[in-house]
């Protein structure tokens, strides 16, 4: 009987010593370790939720499905309406992702596939950098510099050129949706690219063989193979940096302009749900005002939660139109 | 072995120009019209490391050409600048002519987008497009901008048919390519080839990830396509050379690990009566 024989033999009889010896080896206090941080994650989303839900009791009784369409937010005689927060957020952060969604596919492209070998790093560990900074020194800037040199003048560019469309209707306002948008646009684009650029490298270059094999220009590679290939991929960039984009505070409450406003015009100041949090917390004195704060708070977390299915649903469904994996 | 089933060209006036080695085809090289493909002193540079010496060689019309040879002795390298694949490499550096038509194609000024709608590749793994199979052989006419609906289903049955595959998917053409078996997927690629209607045909190991039934397929596939197209074809499996081509050129690597090309005849006469002693122990399985 060989010596490994021996040993499994006595292991087996001995229950304890099994027990001991998996306890030792760490495979159950591992197991146990991942299973209680993945739940952390569910319970404080649930918690949060919860809370939030919670602790608003008082507007919901009041107002209930009036407080998403109220266009008037009055602490003195506490009316309050959620509307102009929601629209701000919404046009801000979609708008911020109609400019930004190109230029960081774009720069991803670059990067992957046109970019010679000795800038890749650099570009991308600026790209990177761009994500580390606080966003309270992007809202000093934007409020200092952004604002008066670039925005205002583009801003009253715009209102000349194509005044005549809504959403550049004027007066011109250097703190307006317009800036928020413009700086949202810039402080999403390091989720974007680096994102997006971890989707095109993992493309495997049979791919673009492939396509430049049957004569296809770079263009057409991009167009037609690899943005398709990793459109998966692509969406959830996109989603991430909506999620960032909606949630933004300090960055966008220094150069919004914190109005209410529903006018259609971008370059009108405006109001975020995250932005009014930020205001008026401190302020807020009565119970009222303080639940109606965190019924905001709520809607918000509603709104990036069901982004995020809707997002999920899309990734989903595109996912499974373009199988990625290949059997052979 | 299998020499029996090899095909003896069959223009003898090619064959005999062809029978002296690499030597004597040199010589004449400008009595030898029927090249389709010419490749004059090639080097080829990974950075400072030469990984092509000197390679010289010329690919008849209308018959199939094997480049055989230990591994990383080059071949891959070689078959990639008939093509301008080779562009990929980052740091690469071709030097010599490769002639398309007498035309050489290894200049700055040619236009490489034309150069591989007319040599088509095969590569060594099936790679579909994670589009339907239909999507995957009308791919390369749409960039020619083939819209027409009538036309593209033509091309699609003709091209499917002339890679042996419609019959087992005619029913299946709006289903991604990438449900088929790997060597469904590999004749895939190969329509999808056919379907541009190149005038010559390189494939790199085309069955090195394939099983022996399906690399059976390929090989009768290559031999009709031997008709219309000029084929180059990389293997490891010397038996396939054997059984498939009608020349055969062996590589190997010199000892500062740059490829050389040391022996191009006629398959039968390689396998059978190689001049060269390495060619010798190569095909007969002594090393590689």
């Amino acid at each position: 009987m060989s010596v490994i024989t021996a040993i499994k033999l006595k292991k087996r009889t001995s229950r304890w010593s099994e027990l001991v010896r998996r306890l030792e080896h760490g495979d159950v206090i591992f197991r146990l370790l991942t299973l209680a941080a993945g739940m952390l994650v569910i319970l404080a989303a649930i918690g949060i939720g919860f809370e939030l839900w919670q602790n608003s009791a008082r507007p919901r009784a009041e107002f209930g499905f009036d407080f998403l369409v109220g266009t008037n937010w009055d602490p003195v005689i506490e009316d309050f309406g959620a509307l102009p927060f929601l629209y701000g957020t919404l046009q801000t952060s979609l708008f911020s992702l109609l400019i930004a969604v190109p230029i960081g596919l774009g720069i991803a492209i670059f990067l992957t596939e046109l970019a010679p070998d000795w800038l890749l790093q650099p570009v991308g560990f600026v790209v990177e950098l761009l994500a580390a900074v606080p966003s309270v020194i992007f809202g000093l800037w934007g409020l200092f510099v952004f604002v008066p040199v670039v925005v205002k003048p583009f801003a009253q560019f715009l209102n000349g050129t194509l005044g005549w469309l809504p959403i550049f209707e004027g007066p011109v306002f250097g703190p307006s949706r317009l800036a928020a948008t413009l700086i949202l646009s810039i402080m999403v684009l390091p989720t974007l690219v680096a994102i997006s650029r971890d989707v095109f490298l993992a493309i495997p270059p049979s791919q673009r063989e492939g396509a430049l094999g049957l004569g296809a220009t770079r263009w057409e590679m991009i167009t037609q193979n690899l943005i398709p290939y990793g459109l998966s991929g692509i969406l959830g960039a996109v989603i991430l940096a909506l999620g960032r984009a909606m949630g933004e505070t300090i960055a966008v409450t220094m150069v919004i302009g914190n109005n209410l406003d529903l006018s259609a015009s971008l370059l009108h100041p405006g109001y975020t749900m995250a932005s009014l949090i930020a205001n008026e917390f401190t302020e807020a004195t009565t119970d009222m005002y303080r639940e109606a704060l965190i019924l905001i708070g709520f809607v918000l977390f509603g709104l990036t939660l069901l982004v995020n299915i809707i997002a999920r649903l899309l990734v989903w469904r595109v996912a499974r139109r373009i199988p990625t994996e290949s059997r052979a | 072995m299998t020499q029996n089933q090899i095909k003896v060209p069959e223009a003898p006036s090619i064959g005999a120009m062809l029978k002296t080695s690499i030597v004597g085809l040199q010589a004449n090289n400008d009595q030898v019209n029927s090249f389709k493909v010419q490749v004059k002193n090639l080097n080829f540079y990974y950075g400072s490391f030469r990984a092509l010496a000197d390679i010289s060689l010329g690919f008849p019309e209308n018959q199939i050409t094997a480049i055989i040879g230990p591994s990383g002795c080059g071949k891959s390298t070689l078959i990639r600048t008939l093509n301008r694949m080779s562009d990929l490499v980052p740091r690469a550096r071709v030097e010599g002519q490769v002639l398309l038509d007498n035309e050489n194609i290894n200049t700055s000024d040619v236009d490489v987008v034309n150069i591989r709608r007319r040599v088509g590749m095969v590569f060594q793994r099936p790679n579909p497009f994670p589009k339907s199979i239909y999507d995957n052989v009308t791919y390369g006419p749409r960039l020619l901008g083939v819209r027409n609906k009538k036309v593209l289903d033509e091309i699609v049955e003709k091209s499917l048919r002339g890679a042996a595959l419609w019959d087992e998917v005619k029913d299946k053409l709006h289903e991604s390519g990438l449900a088929l078996s790997g060597g469904q997927q590999q004749r895939l690629c190969i329509a999808r080839m056919v379907a541009v209607e190149p005038e010559v045909v390189l494939m790199d190991e085309p069955c090195s990830a394939l099983d022996p039934v399906a690399t059976i397929k390929i090989e009768d596939l290559m031999r009709t396509l031997r008709n219309n197209y000029t084929i180059v074809i990389v293997t490891h499996n010397m038996q396939q050379a054997a059984r498939v081509s009608d020349y055969t050129a062996m590589m190997m690597m010199r000892p500062d690990r740059a490829g050389e090309m040391i022996e191009f005849n006629q398959t039968r006469t390689i396998f059978t009566n190689p001049h060269d002693k390495c060619t010798e122990d190569y095909v007969t399985g002594r090393f590689g």
